[in-house]
């Protein structure tokens, strides 16, 4: 027997696991996930992603992958679309970074410039 | 329950589950698993996307990715490519989504832009078989606020400010049904949903019961909130072996949760709903009829009144809607009734579920707000017919329904014009007609479908649609006379005057509607002894064309009645005593010499 707070629980969880199947306004993360990608390490990263997006509950986030957008030699590349804004190209990615980015630029707005392309390039 | 990035819907309605969705589904799961996947990608069985022409249907989120007429076999490389390589499979997407530079989404596409789906809102949206889901999308909540917030008078005003009418048929005010009830003395009252879809060609109950059966449970707990009552029933067709399965795992579901049975969410508010098969009858869908049904009677009729409101279900107040009519009450009670008067006519608010079928592009269930035009819903919507034919007439309402040509398509469709069009609403089938249709034997074939099913109770609607039966199979065999249209519009008025209930009632519409919109049809049949849409078998005469046979010979070698002679290099003759009109010359000739009229 569920209670009115047991039901609202229950939508909020459950929620947050189905929304990416609701029109999605919000920011999009999207790991390119080529052959040169995955072999690059594209997969740990973007489970790693996940896993943050999930801790800390940030519904209006969705995780996208793409193919190869050309430059294998900078995999794992993730690209970060926030509404309104440049995109922003992060390079040579691992776990630890792509969280440090979702902590930051998602949580923040804080764009972490040294893993960027630009920094990358120089 | 965990995160999935990607959640791959597949269609487990009727449609795609007969075009083998479920073998689909098994494949993702199998391939899903074969790349170690399992962990982030999540395979959804839901319910109906409503482009059924386009089935079996799949879906990819976040990408909305929209599938169509996919096959078991193309699993793998929309595995391979889409989900482990994020390259959407462009030759097996719904080829209207995908443009030079970009692949739409779904709602810019023209089937979905004009349609508002709130009676169908979860389908295809949610699996119908996880109450945690719907619960996600607002389920249960407008129950938890009328137990908590809300005086069962007060549901009932929002339901009758809201102006909902009854979605079956008639198109009867929904809130002055559950205020009648409530209002008639005694502590015994039943909350019953008709679910005996009986009309060809309908299909949005089936649709809603399979895709979201919490939204019905929910609004009839409502409904028996609203009126004191503490058992409801669900009449649904047995020929629904989906419907059935989905409708008892949600309430088992909802009893488990404790939103069915005693003390719901902890009120002192009891309720409890048990689903009753019906055997396919189609006066069953007659709420009198349905409710002889659920006691174990004869599915038969009686007089009205007493009404079902104060004397129904084992004799008590009763209140009976559609499976769409419940469809939309929890959206009033959560939104508002501001919110669904915004839609609609000046007598129809809310939006319609439709069938799309007969000689329609996009065959399939489409939601839009009263007052669209058949024009839109036709041809924007359903994308005309197919083949280049010109349309000729659409079918409302089923059997109790009318033809309505194509001068009517710009009237805003609600529940009054379709009546002052000869046709009516009924529960929203749509079958659309073209060149090649006669309608003569349209109007024929809905009499024999009455006729069939008349119960016999009353005389007018046993002999009546008989009689009328008769008359129309004169008429396409070439035997008809003048008079015969003058008797039929005679019987026909007579027949709507004095039958029992709406299945006699209505029975003469479609000769009715047919009668006065092509009158020109039938007179062809009975002065010329001429079928002009070329259907009618006895009307028919297929000749050679002098000028353009070349004497091949290919017909007589064709013809299964050696109805056809001739010397090789001359023109060929059809002796039309021995032939039977199979049409197989017509076919087969290679200079289309043959015609048909």
């Amino acid at each position: 027997m569920k209670s009115i707070k047991d039901l609202e629980e229950i939508r909020k969880k459950t929620l947050d696991t189905i929304n990416l199947r609701k029109e999605q306004s919000g920011i999009r993360v999207v790991v390119g996930m080529a052959t040169c990608g995955i072999a690059a390490g594209a997969r740990p990263v973007l489970m790693s992603i996940m896993d943050e997006i999930k801790k800390n509950e940030l519904a209006d986030v969705v995780v996208a992958q793409t193919g190869c957008i050309g430059m294998c030699r900078l995999e794992p590349i993730v690209e970060v679309y926030r509404p309104g804004e440049e995109k922003v190209t992060y390079v040579k990615m691992n776990p630890s970074k792509a969280i440090r980015v979702i902590n930051e630029h998602i949580m923040k707005g804080k764009i972490v410039d040294k893993y960027t392309i630009g920094a990358e390039e120089k | 329950m965990k995160m999935y990035r990607s959640h791959i819907m597949i269609c487990r309605g009727t449609g795609c589950s007969s075009s083998n969705s479920e073998q689909i589904a098994k494949n993702f799961e199998e391939h899903i698993k074969a790349h170690g996947l399992q962990n982030e990608v999540i395979v959804e069985r839901t319910g109906c996307f409503g482009l059924c022409a386009l089935g079996p249907i799949v879906i990819i989120y976040p990408e909305a990715s929209f599938y169509s007429m996919v096959k078991p076999e193309d699993v793998e490389e929309i595995v391979k490519e889409h989900l482990v390589k994020g390259r959407v499979v462009k030759r097996l997407l719904y080829a209207e989504t995908v443009t030079e530079d970009r692949i739409k989404s779904i709602n810019e596409v023209n089937f979905y832009k004009k349609q508002h789906r709130v009676a169908l809102r979860n389908c295809g949206v949610i699996n119908p078989e996880n109450i945690d889901e719907y619960i996600a999308f607002d389920g249960y909540k407008a129950l938890t606020k009328c137990l908590t917030e809300l005086k069962p008078q007060e549901v009932i005003d929002i339901i009758k400010q809201s102006a909902l009418r009854g979605r079956g048929g008639a198109g009867f005010p929904t809130g002055m049904k559950w205020s009648f009830a409530a209002a008639a003395p005694g502590n015994e009252k039943y909350v019953c949903c008709n679910a005996d879809e009986g009309d060809p060609g309908a299909f949005m109950d089936r649709s809603v019961l399979e895709g979201d059966p919490h939204a019905v449970l929910e609004a009839m707990t409502i409904a028996g909130y609203a009126i004191g009552g503490n058992q409801g029933y669900i009449y649904v067709r047995a020929e629904y072996p989906i419907a059935v399965k989905r409708l008892g795992i949600a309430i088992s579901q909802a009893r488990a949760y404790g939103l069915l049975g005693k003390n719901i969410l902890g009120t002192d508010f009891s309720f409890d709903i048990e689903i009753r098969l019906g055997a396919g009858a189609f006066v069953c869908g007659e709420e009198t009829a349905l409710i002889a049904s659920i006691e174990g009677q004869r599915g038969m009729p009686r007089p009205r009144p007493p009404f079902p409101a104060n004397k129904g279900l084992f004799g008590k107040p009763t209140i009976l809607n559609n499976v769409e009519t419940y469809a939309n009450v929890c959206t009033i009670i959560n939104e508002g009734p501001e919110w669904f008067t915004s839609m609609g006519t000046e007598k129809s608010k809310g939006t319609k579920v439709f069938a799309l079928g007969g000689k329609i592009n996009h065959t399939g269930l489409v939601e839009v707000p009263m007052g669209t035009t058949m024009r839109e819903i036709i041809y924007e919507i359903g994308g005309g017919c197919p083949n280049g034919k010109a349309f000729k007439a659409a079918q409302t309402g089923g059997p109790s329904g009318g033809c309505i040509p194509e001068s009517k398509l710009d009237v805003p469709i609600d529940y009054d014009n379709l009546i002052a069009l000869g046709s009516m609403m009924g529960s929203g089938g749509l079958i659309v007609m073209d060149e090649d249709n006669c309608m003569v034997d349209i109007a024929r074939f809905f009499l024999e479908f009455t006729c069939d099913e008349s119960c016999g109770k009353c005389t007018p609607c046993r002999e009546g649609t008989k009689r009328m039966l008769e008359i129309l199979d004169k008429i396409t065999k070439g035997q008809g006379e003048m008079e015969d249209i003058d008797k039929l519009e005679n019987l026909a008025k007579n027949i709507k005057n004095s039958a029992l209930c709406a299945l006699g009632q209505t029975a003469p519409n479609p000769i009715l509607s047919t009668l006065r919109y092509f009158r020109d049809e039938y007179e062809a049949h009975i002065r010329d002894k001429k079928c002009p849409a070329g259907v009618c078998q006895a009307l028919l005469q297929y000749t050679i064309s002098k000028e353009k046979c070349k004497g091949c010979g290919i017909c007589a070698k064709q013809c299964p009645a050696t109805a056809i002679s001739g010397k090789p290099k001359e023109t060929y003759v059809i002796d039309q005593e021995k032939c039977i009109k199979c049409g197989v010359c017509m076919q087969k000739c290679p200079f289309k010499a043959i015609s048909k009229g």
